[in-house]
């Protein structure tokens, strides 16, 4: 593109409106208070986590209100701010706040910007909504730890990060919240330490999304290197103008950033392993918030990936194969919660998927989102209460027949299940059915990969509501379910209806239109059938996955022990697909290889030579400290040689 | 003329340094050597430093170090082992040398004709050296002066010794005097004096105890050291001896103490039990006797 | 004429060292070194004499000057170490070491 940087936005944008340039106008009426949503959660971490030993009794009384206080806080300002954004024309719907410098070094001049524009709106509206309401969840799920307080407070700080990472204007604050999130989901994860599992876990975490981090950073460093600033306004004003090259590898740097982040294939391995957290951390973070920080990522940074047609395409390959990946690993595991992170890779992957299509993409990856956000915290939330009613076992093989016995929670469950395998009418069914339908427009093999996911999402949903809340009882001795208490049903209530109504955002493409400004606004692409047809094909093949889930679950007793004479799929399946043997071969095993070998090379090389120099210094000077003998008559002698050699020397100065 | 004769001297005599064994030998040679240099300034046209070299060198400074010796000991010597290994062998090639190079390089230079002094001594070496010392160098003497008044503190503060007990008067001396006589049978009165009971009154003969026995508390210690002090049985030896030459039989059983029939003093014994000499001639050493025949003052003859 | 002087000078410094290194007694070394600095002092006066200049005999002058504060604080430290260890053996003094 041989395009001038001035005329180059203009083009750009008026090319079908391909990239829109990110400029913010500024923030004045309830936007000034922009900074508070932030600072909200924050001042509320800060309070629980250091608050001191005065008020630590105080703080433990109250402390989990005060904690969902700051979220509610930031809900309530968020809502204010989307409707005064509602209220402004299109054009205007950007606004940036200056904070203050963070940091000015050399050409490098990073200020504390927020932005808030239509995508940080809808990311506003769903981390402080439903982050109050975990935290509602919390409260009770929680009222047994001793150590609630210090959980309320590291939710808070998950907040806070993660409004920082969808709310800044610059790509090093992103870094910073995307590091913050990491850090509260690392704490969160490991929350119950003293488990072993717990603790390795959240060390499987943080290091999984390190290496994803590493892709982020690069890519900012490249960022700098090349438009010589990390704000989105600036780079999406000269995207333009950098090479094919730069632009793809931008791309597929940030790609594996979101990897990292968002469990996509390879770096997925940490998240069914991060469910050794408190089910209010799966809930908020492994499916509703972080997870998806990749997929923002992605769209936030449109501007690269619509320039970098390889990237885009990287990225709906890792999404379609995550997609299949988290469905084959759903149907397999017997833990609820397992089971549901399988869920929620699969449908990350639809959302990357999404994203990876481009413009036409990008507002449908957001709303289902959006509704995954609902109606997967819903249903965590969910497993968590099935959870307390069943002393915290998590098998599956030993629930069944909990619908007569939690019937709220089985209500709200089957909401959020029917809206994710796409049950007509439900949320789920508008926002995947959308993706399909883009995906088939764009890439037939792709879009029957999506089709494909969405049958085996149909069959292990109905596998896991089977197992849970169908059939006979399969309990162990002394469990006795009951329901859980007002300030975790009502929260389960409230995602439940969103489960349902959350199509009514799609109404009148709400959605497409109010992301606009952000994504652009896509040309129209004929799909290979009529979308009529495309959704019924949808809800028949789901229907087949749901139909096979009961010829093979419903229909028979479900073993307490899990059956092991079963085929080498649900071998596979049950390790994960072997993604942990696939690190260790492919990283661990040659990383210690590398690490042992250059421990040798540092034991016997670099000691070698450093303690020899040393042991060869220190044995010389062993025998010269001989000379110094303490005989003054010695010392005397050397001097005579001195004056000797003074002497000759200057003979022979003066003869030659 | 004079340097032709001294310099042999000189060379000899500080050679001799090097290898005589008595401290107090080589003061005696390098007041020689000093002497020696003194002349060889009268002849190199530096009276003043004639003087000065006589005076101060030889006269102050060399009594100086004879007095040391006195109060170290004059018989300190040293020993002849080295106890450095091979300090003695590269001490000598070392210096040998550096001797050789020097003489080499000195007897090469070609100093041509000397100026002579007799010009810049117009009116007396010493008038014109003070003319320089008190105009050029006056800085420089003075600073000499505030050496030489450090150097008389510091050897002041060196030579001092605090004193950490009171002074004893002639009265606490007495009672210590008693006390030991309490506590460990002390003698109580003054030391016999050398020879008061002996046939003989030189220091390095012992007195005679009334019990006949010499006392070596009688004579002194450095004496003892040495191995010159004379035993009584020796004097009697000698004095049977002049008696057989006399031609006299008499033998003096008195002045024999082998003789003697054995009579304990309550007052002597503690003393003589525990100083005395050897008795028996049969016991006593062969050495000391020969070696005070040699260096015997004077014989009663 | 001055050679003779010079190489004489030069002998008796070389005695001089020889003897402070050889000897034990810390007296007698301490001769050694009064040996060697009269020696300067030979070539020093022969040097005045040589160059018609008194400069040589002032520092020749200066020279016994600091060697008699010399003497008298090294005889003061040798009789402090006599006093103390019962001997003037230089070697005695040697704990000073590695």
């Amino acid at each position: 593109m041989n395009l001038t940087v001035n005329a180059g936005a203009v083009v750009l944008a008026s090319e079908g409106g391909a990239v829109p340039v990110v400029h913010p106008g500024a923030a004045d009426g309830v936007f000034s208070l922009l900074w508070l949503v932030i600072a909200l959660p924050l001042a509320g971490a800060v309070v629980l986590l250091l608050g001191g030993a005065m008020a630590r009794g105080a703080l433990d009384r109250v402390g989990h209100w005060l904690g969902t206080a700051t979220v509610a806080g930031s809900f309530a300002l968020s809502v204010a701010l989307f409707v005064s954004l509602l209220g402004r024309s299109e054009e205007e719907r950007q606004v940036g706040q200056h904070l203050y410098t963070w940091f000015q070094v050399g050409g490098l001049d990073v200020g504390m910007d927020l932005l808030y524009d239509p995508l940080s709106a809808l990311f506003l509206l769903l981390i402080t909504g439903v982050g109050a309401l975990i935290h509602v969840y919390s409260i009770a799920y929680m009222e047994h730890d001793p150590r609630r307080r210090r959980f309320f407070g590291y939710l808070n700080l998950f907040v806070a990060a993660m409004l920082v990472l969808v709310l800044s204007a610059n790509y090093l604050g992103l870094f910073l919240g995307w590091e913050g999130v990491g850090l509260a989901s690392y704490l969160l994860i490991g929350f119950w330490q003293h488990k072993h599992s717990a603790a390795a876990a959240a060390k499987k975490a943080f290091v999984i999304n390190r290496v994803g981090d590493i892709g982020l950073s690069l890519a900012i460093a490249l960022m700098f290197a090349t438009f010589g600033t990390t704000d989105f306004a600036a780079i999406s004003a000269v995207s333009g103008e950098a090479g094919q090259g730069t632009l793809n590898a931008l791309g597929l740097l940030l790609l594996l950033g979101a990897c990292g982040k968002s469990a996509q294939v390879p770096l997925q391995a940490w998240l069914l392993d991060a469910m050794e957290g408190p089910t209010p951390v799966s809930a908020l973070i492994h499916a509703a918030t972080m997870v998806t920080a990749g997929v923002y990522l992605v769209v936030r940074s449109n501007f690269i990936y619509e320039l970098a047609p390889a990237a885009q395409t990287v990225v709906v390959i890792v999404a379609t194969v995550t997609l299949l990946w988290g469905a084959i690993l759903g149907c397999a595991k017997d833990d609820i919660k397992k089971a549901l992170a399988g869920s929620t890779m699969s449908q990350i992957g639809y959302m990357m998927l999404a994203a990876g299509l481009g413009v036409a993409g990008y507002p449908f990856a957001i709303f289902h989102l959006l509704t995954h956000g609902f109606f997967k915290a819903n249903m965590f939330l969910g497993a968590g209460s099935v959870m307390h009613g069943m002393d915290d076992d998590v098998d599956m093989r030993h629930y069944g027949g909990l619908s007569k016995y939690m019937p709220v929670t089985f209500l709200t469950f089957a909401m959020g299940y029917l809206a994710i395998i796409g049950f007509p009418g439900f949320s789920g069914f508008w926002s995947k059915d959308k993706i399909i339908e883009t995906a088939l427009a764009e890439n037939l093999v792709v879009g029957l990969c999506a089709l494909l996911g969405a049958g085996i999402t149909g069959f292990y949903m109905t596998r896991l509501m089977l197992m849970t809340f169908f059939g006979e009882k399969r309990w162990s001795e002394g469990v006795h379910p009951h329901e859980s208490p007002k300030l975790m049903t009502i929260p389960l209530v409230v995602l439940a209806a969103l489960s349902v109504l959350g199509g009514v955002l799609l109404l009148g493409d709400f959605v497409v239109d109010f992301l606009a400004p952000v994504t652009g606004v896509a040309e129209h692409h004929e799909p290979p059938l009529a979308p009529i047809a495309i959704t019924i094909l949808a809800v028949l093949v789901v229907a087949v996955g749901v139909g096979a889930a009961w010829y093979l679950v419903g229909r028979q007793a479900v073993p307490r022990e899990a059956p092991q004479d079963v085929s080498f799929a649900t071998r596979a399946a049950r390790a994960d697909l072997y993604g942990d043997a696939i690190n260790d071969a492919v990283v661990v095993r040659p990383g210690l290889h590398l690490v042992h070998g250059l421990v040798t090379f540092d034991r016997v090389g670099v000691d070698g030579a450093v303690e020899g120099g040393s042991a060869a210094v220190g044995g010389i000077s062993g025998v010269l400290r001989r000379v110094q003998n303490g005989f003054v008559r010695s010392y005397a002698l050397s001097l005579l040689g001195g004056v000797l050699l003074v002497v000759l020397a200057l003979l022979a100065v003066n003869l030659a | 003329m004079a340097f032709w004769i001294l310099a042999p001297i000189m060379v000899v005599a500080a050679l001799g340094i090097l290898f005589v064994r008595k401290a107090v030998h080589a003061a005696l040679l390098l007041a020689v050597v000093m002497i020696s240099l003194a002349v060889l300034y009268a002849v190199l046209d530096a009276p003043f430093l004639f003087a000065v070299q006589i005076i101060v060198y030889t006269g102050a400074i060399l009594m100086l170090f004879l007095f040391v010796l006195m109060l170290v000991g004059v018989d300190a010597s040293d020993s002849v082992v080295e106890t450095i290994r091979g300090q003695r062998a590269m001490a000598t090639v070392l210096g040998l040398v550096l001797g050789l190079v020097l003489v080499t390089a000195f007897s090469q230079v070609a100093l041509g004709s000397a100026v002579g002094l007799d010009e810049a001594n117009a009116g007396g070496n010493i008038q014109q050296l003070a003319n320089i010392l008190f105009s050029r160098y006056v800085f420089a003497f003075e600073a000499t002066s505030a050496l030489l008044i450090t150097a008389a503190i510091g050897a002041m503060v060196l030579a001092h010794r605090e004193r950490l007990t009171p002074k004893p008067t002639q009265a606490s001396l007495a009672a210590q005097r008693m006390r030991d006589y309490a506590e460990s049978g002390k003698h109580l009165g003054p030391l016999p004096s050398p020879g008061v009971y002996a046939r003989h009154n030189a220091v390095d003969t012992p007195a005679l105890l009334p019990d006949g026995t010499a006392s070596e508390a009688s004579v002194s210690r450095v004496l003892a050291a040495r191995g010159t002090v004379r035993s009584a049985p020796a004097f009697a030896d000698d004095i049977d001896e002049v008696r057989r030459q006399l031609g006299g039989g008499r033998s003096d059983a008195a002045a024999d103490p082998d003789r003697m029939p054995e009579q304990s003093g309550k007052a002597g014994a503690p003393a003589s039990t525990e100083e005395d000499v050897p008795g028996t001639p049969g016991r006593s050493s062969a050495p000391p006797l020969r070696s005070s025949d040699e260096q015997r003052p004077g014989d009663p003859a | 004429m001055t050679n003779e002087y010079v190489v004489l000078s030069a002998i008796l410094f070389t005695i001089g060292c020889v003897g402070v290194l050889t000897r034990r007694n810390a007296i007698v070394v301490f001769m050694c070194v009064e040996l060697m600095l009269n020696a300067c002092n030979l070539a020093l006066v022969a040097f005045a004499k040589q160059h018609g200049n008194l400069d040589g005999q002032i520092a020749a002058f200066f020279v016994m000057v600091v060697a008699a504060a010399e003497v008298v604080i090294g005889l003061a430290i040798i009789m402090t170490i006599f006093r103390t260890r019962r001997s003037a053996s230089v070697d005695d003094a040697s704990l000073l070491k590695y």
